[in-house]
C-alpha cells in the first residue's frame, strides 16, 4: 500500500541512474542514516557503542570489501583477516615511523597496503579458481601471521608482540569517547558504503559480475581478466584493509596478531555468505548476524532461564550459544541459501503487493 | 514458508533489540560490592580456567558467608569468554555497566586491551602473576596491579634456580636454555628479562614459539632433541603444557631439567601424563597446593559442605583453585583497605577501591588470620610499586601431588628495577603521560 512506485515517473537519464529509483527506498536509507547518525547516540549506552555498535560497523565494512571480492567477482578468498592484519599495522607503522601523520591518512594508506598486497595475492587467481583459489588466499593469511608475529619490525620492538595506538585525532577532533568513535567509524562505514554500491553499478562492478558469471564469455565480449580480477582484489583489500585499521584503532586500541587470526578470515566469509553474495546491503546483514547475534544469545539465554525458574552454568550458557547459532546458521541456509538480503528483497516484493496480493 | 522465516527473523531481531536496549534484570544493587568475574569454561583452556574461577568466585561466597567485608556483601556476575581478547572486552564492557569497581581478566592479552581503558574507566585492572611486567611501575601504570609477581620475576627466578642447580650462576656460561612458549603476548613476556640475563651470565637462549592452542609440538621437540638444550623453561597455558610434557617424554628428554612459569604448574596440566611427569618441576607464584591450609578448611566448612560450593569438592587446595581464590582475596583486601579510609561498611568506588590497591599491607598477621598462614609471604604495595612482593618458590610434581623442593627466591631487583622503569618510561612517552609525583602518590 505504501511501498509502490506508481506515479514516479523518471523523465530524465539522470534519475535513472539514481542507486535508489524507487523515492520509498532512498527515504528509508536516508532516514536509516540520519537515525544512526542522530537518533542512536542519543539512546544507546557505553555498552552498547564499544561492545556492538562498533564491532558491527567495522565489520560490516570488511564484509562488504569481502563481498566485492567474493560476491561480485566471483572469487573466494580466505585472506580477508590478512588483509586486515595489514591494513592495521601499515597505518600503525605510518603513525608511528612519521611525525604528525594524520590519523585518516593513514588509515587509507593501510588500506592502500593491503590493496597492494591484494594485487599481490590475487595473481594466483589468473590461474587458478574456486577451493584452489581459496587454498593459495590461505597462504597469504599464514604468510600474515607469521610475519606480524615474528619480524619485530612491523611491531616497533614490542617485546609482546603487542601494539597500541595513542589518542585518535582527526581534523583536530579528539576521538575519544565511544559516541565519538562511533561517529567516526559510521562515517567511514557510509562514505564506503556508497563508493561501494557506486563501483558494483558502474563498468568495473559489471565487469566483474561478468567474469563471475562466466569468465570465457566475459573474455569473448572484451573484459580483460587480469584487469578485472586483480581490481577486485585491490578494491576489496582496500576495503578490508581500511577496516582493519579501524578494528585495530579504534575498536581495539591495542591489539596482537590472533586478532586478524584465520578465524577472523572464515567469519568474514560466513558473513558474506549468510549476508548474501553480491548484495551491499547483505553485508550489513551478515556482520549483524555474525556479530550481535551470538553476545545476545550469552544475555538472553541466561534471562531465559531466570523467567521459567532455570539458573543456567556460564559454560553451559556457552554450549547452547555456539549450539543454537550453529543450527540458526543451517537454517538460514536451508530456507534462503541466497542469504538474509534476499529475504529483504522479497519482503520488499511482498510489501509492494500487499493487502491485495492478486 | 518464506513468510513465515521472516515473521521468525522479525522477532529474532525485535527480541535482540530490546534486551540489548534495556539492562538485564541481574542489575547489581547498591549495597552490595560488585565483583566481575571473566572466566573461560569452554575452549581449549577450559581445563586450567574452570579451578581458577571456581576458586574465585568461592572465595567470594566464603566472605559472604563470614558476613562480608565490615558488613557489606559481596555479589558477582560471571562471563564466559572462551580466552578469546575480544570476547573478554565485551565481557568488560558488559560488566562494567553493572558497577564493577576491579577486574582481573585472567588473560594477558585482554590485560592489555584493558590497560588504555582502566584510566578512563576509573577501574583499576589486577593481574596477579600474568599481565604486562613493566606495569609494576605504578607511577605510569596508575590503574594496573600486577600483584605478587609478573612475568618478569618469573624468569628471573627460573634463572636463578637453574643457575643455582648447576652450581652457581656463572655457571651457566656456555649453557643453553630453551624457551618454548605460547605464541602470544603471554608467552613473549619473559623474553627481554631471559636476554639481559643471558647477556649477563653468557648462557645461549633459544626460542620455541608453540601456536595456539598448543596441541602440535612436534616440529618443536625435534628441535630440543637436535639442539640438547640443557633446560626447557615451559611458558604455557591450557592444554600446550600436558602436550610439551607428553612430547618432552616421547623424545626423550628428562622432565628433570624443565621448569615451567606457575601457568604450567598445576594438576590439569600433569594428572593425564602421570609418571610421565613425575619430576617436572614448576615455578609456584608463592602458594601450591594447599589442602592442609585453614582457609580451605573454612571453605569446606562454611562453603562446601553447606551445598553452596561451586565446583567438584576435590578440586578445593588445588594449585589453580588457590590461584583463583588468593586473586579474589587481594581484590576483597583492596576493598577493605579501601574501607579503612573511605567508611567503613560503605560501598567503594573504582577509585577509591585503586587507593586501597596502592596502599595494601598484608602483614603475617593479618594473613594469618585470613588463614593464609603458610600459604602465602606479606604483600605490601605503594605508588612506585605495583607487585607488592617477589617471591617464588619451585614445586615438583612428583607422580601423585606437587610439593615443595626449593627454598624462597627473590627476584633480584637490579636486573628488574631498571627494565621495568624503562619500558614503563616508553610507555609513558608513547601515550603522552605524565610520570606521578611523590605529591600525586600521595592522593
Amino acid at each position: 500500500m505504501f511501498y509502490r512506485e506508481n506515479g514516479q515517473f523518471k523523465t530524465s537519464y539522470v534519475a535513472d541512474q539514481q542507486i535508489f529509483t524507487i523515492a520509498q527506498d532512498k527515504w528509508f536509507v536516508y532516514g536509516l542514516i540520519a537515525f544512526a547518525a542522530l537518533v542512536v547516540p542519543m539512546l544507546a549506552d557505553e555498552y552498547m557503542f564499544r561492545a556492538i555498535l562498533i564491532p558491527f560497523l567495522v565489520l560490516s565494512l570488511a564484509a562488504l570489501g569481502v563481498n566485492l571480492l567474493v560476491g561480485y567477482c566471483g572469487q573466494i578468498t580466505l585472506g580477508a583477516g590478512a588483509f586486515m592484519a595489514i591494513g592495521a599495522y601499515a597505518a600503525y607503522n605510518f603513525m608511528v615511523r612519521i611525525d604528525g601523520m594524520p590519523l585518516i591518512l593513514a588509515m587509507l594508506l593501510g588500506g592502500v597496503a593491503a590493496a597492494g598486497f591484494g594485487i599481490l595475492f590475487g595473481i594466483p587467481s589468473l590461474r587458478v579458481r574456486g577451493l584452489y583459489l581459496a587454498v593459495a588466499t590461505l597462504a597469504a593469511q599464514f604468510l600474515c601471521d607469521w610475519a606480524f608475529l615474528r619480524i619485530g619490525w612491523f611491531t616497533n620492538y614490542s617485546s609482546s608482540g603487542s601494539v597500541s595506538v595513542g589518542t585518535l585525532e582527526a581534523f583536530g577532533w579528539v576521538i575519544n569517547s565511544p559516541v565519538e568513535k562511533y561517529l567516526f567509524c559510521l562515517a567511514f562505514v557510509v562514505v564506503f558504503a556508497i563508493i561501494g554500491k557506486n563501483l558494483t553499478r558502474a563498468a568495473i562492478g559489471r565487469q566483474w559480475m561478468a567474469i563471475r558469471d562466466m569468465d570465457v564469455a566475459a573474455e569473448v565480449i572484451g573484459i580483460r581478466p587480469m584487469f578485472a580480477k586483480l581490481s577486485a582484489f585491490a578494491v576489496s583489500s582496500f576495503f578490508v584493509g581500511v577496516a582493519g585499521a579501524l578494528w585495530g584503532f579504534v575498536h581495539l586500541g591495542s591489539w596482537e596478531p590472533a586478532a586478524f587470526s584465520v578465524d577472523r578470515s572464515f567469519q568474514l566469509l560466513f558473513m558474506v555468505i549468510i549476508g548474501g553474495m553480491g548484495s551491499i546491503m547483505g553485508s550489513f546483514f551478515g556482520a549483524a548476524f555474525i556479530v550481535i547475534l551470538p553476545i545476545f544469545l550469552n544475555q538472553f539465554l541466561p534471562f531465559l532461564g531466570n523467567l521459567v525458574g532455570v539458573s543456567i552454568s556460564t559454560a553451559g550458557v556457552s554450549h547452547a550459544e555456539i549450539i543454537i547459532f550453529g543450527s540458526l546458521i543451517i537454517f538460514f541456509l536451508i530456507v534462503e541459501p541466497h542469504g538474509l538480503a534476499r529475504l529483504w528483497s522479497i519482503a520488499k516484493q511482498k510489501l509492494r503487493l500487499w493487502p491485495f496480493p492478486h | 514458508m518464506k513468510f513465515r522465516t521472516l515473521a521468525l527473523a522479525a522477532a529474532i531481531a525485535s527480541v535482540g533489540l530490546s534486551s540489548a536496549v534495556f539492562p538485564s534484570a541481574a542489575q547489581a544493587q547498591a549495597q552490595e560490592q560488585f565483583f566481575p568475574v571473566l572466566v573461560y569454561r569452554t575452549g581449549a583452556y577450559a581445563a586450567n580456567g574452570n579451578p581458577w574461577a571456581n576458586g574465585y568466585v568461592d572465595y567470594l561466597k566464603l566472605v559472604n558467608a563470614q558476613g562480608g567485608v565490615n558488613g557489606v556483601k559481596l555479589s558477582y556476575e560471571e562471563c564466559e569468554f572462551g580466552y578469546a581478547t575480544d570476547r573478554g572486552v565485551e565481557c568488560y564492557e558488559r560488566l562494567k555497566g553493572k558497577g564493577a569497581t576491579v577486574i582481573q581478566p585472567l588473560s594477558t592479552g585482554v590485560t592489555f586491551a584493558l590497560t588504555d581503558k582502566a584510566p578512563v574507566d576509573k577501574i583499576p585492572l589486577i593481574t596477579a602473576g600474568y599481565g604486562r611486567s613493566e606495569s609494576q611501575d605504578g607511577s605510569v601504570f596508575t590503574w594496573n596491579y600486577p600483584l605478587l609477581g609478573s612475568y618478569w620475576v618469573g624468569a628471573d627466578v627460573a634463572v636463578q634456580h637453574i643457575g643455582k642447580l648447576m652450581g652457581g650462576l656463572d655457571k651457566l656460561k656456555g649453557k643453553k636454555i630453551a624457551l618454548v612458549y605460547h605464541d602470544s603476548p603471554f608467552g613473549k613476556e619473559p623474553i627481554p628479562l631471559l636476554e639481559e640475563r643471558a647477556k649477563m651470565h653468557g648462557f645461549d637462549l633459544q626460542l620455541l614459539p608453540v601456536a595456539h592452542p598448543g596441541v602440535e609440538q612436534k616440529a618443536t621437540w625435534l628441535q630440543i632433541r637436535r639442539e640438547r638444550p640443557d633446560y626447557v623453561l615451559l611458558w604455557g597455558w591450557g592444554v600446550m603444557n600436558s602436550t610439551a610434557i607428553k612430547e618432552a617424554q616421547a623424545t626423550g628428554f628428562s622432565r628433570d631439567k624443565m621448569l615451567g612459569i606457575w601457568w604450567a604448574g598445576a594438576e590439569p596440566d600433569v594428572k593425564d601424563v602421570g609418571d610421565g611427569a613425575k619430576g617436572y618441576s614448576a615455578l609456584a607464584l608463592q602458594h601450591g597446593a594447599e589442602p592442609d591450609s585453614k582457609v580451605v578448611k573454612d571453605m569446606l566448612a562454611m562453603v562446601h559442605d553447606k551445598g553452596q560450593g561451586t565446583g567438584p569438592k576435590d578440586e578445593v587446595g588445588s594449585v589453580l583453585y588457590m590461584r583463583g581464590l588468593i586473586s579474589a582475596m587481594l581484590g576483597v583486601e583492596g576493598v577493605r583497605q579501601a574501607q579503612e579510609r573511605f567508611g567503613k561498611g560503605k560501598v567503594v568506588t573504582g577509585e577509591q577501591m585503586r587507593w586501597g590497591l596502592e596502599n595494601l599491607n598484608l602483614d603475617q598477621a593479618k594473613l594469618d588470620g585470613m588463614g593464609f598462614a603458610g600459604v602465602m609471604r606479606p604483600i605490601q604495595t605503594s605508588c612506585t610499586d605495583h607487585m607488592g612482593s617477589s617471591w617464588v618458590r619451585v614445586h615438583t610434581w612428583d607422580g601423585a601431588k606437587w610439593a615443595f623442593s626449593s627454598d624462597w627466591y627473590q627476584a633480584d631487583d637490579k636486573v628488574l628495577r631498571p627494565m621495568v622503569l624503562d619500558a614503563a618510561s616508553k610507555y609513558a612517552a608513547e601515550k603522552g603521560i605524565q610520570r606521578r609525583t611523590a605529591e600525586q602518590c600521595k592522593e
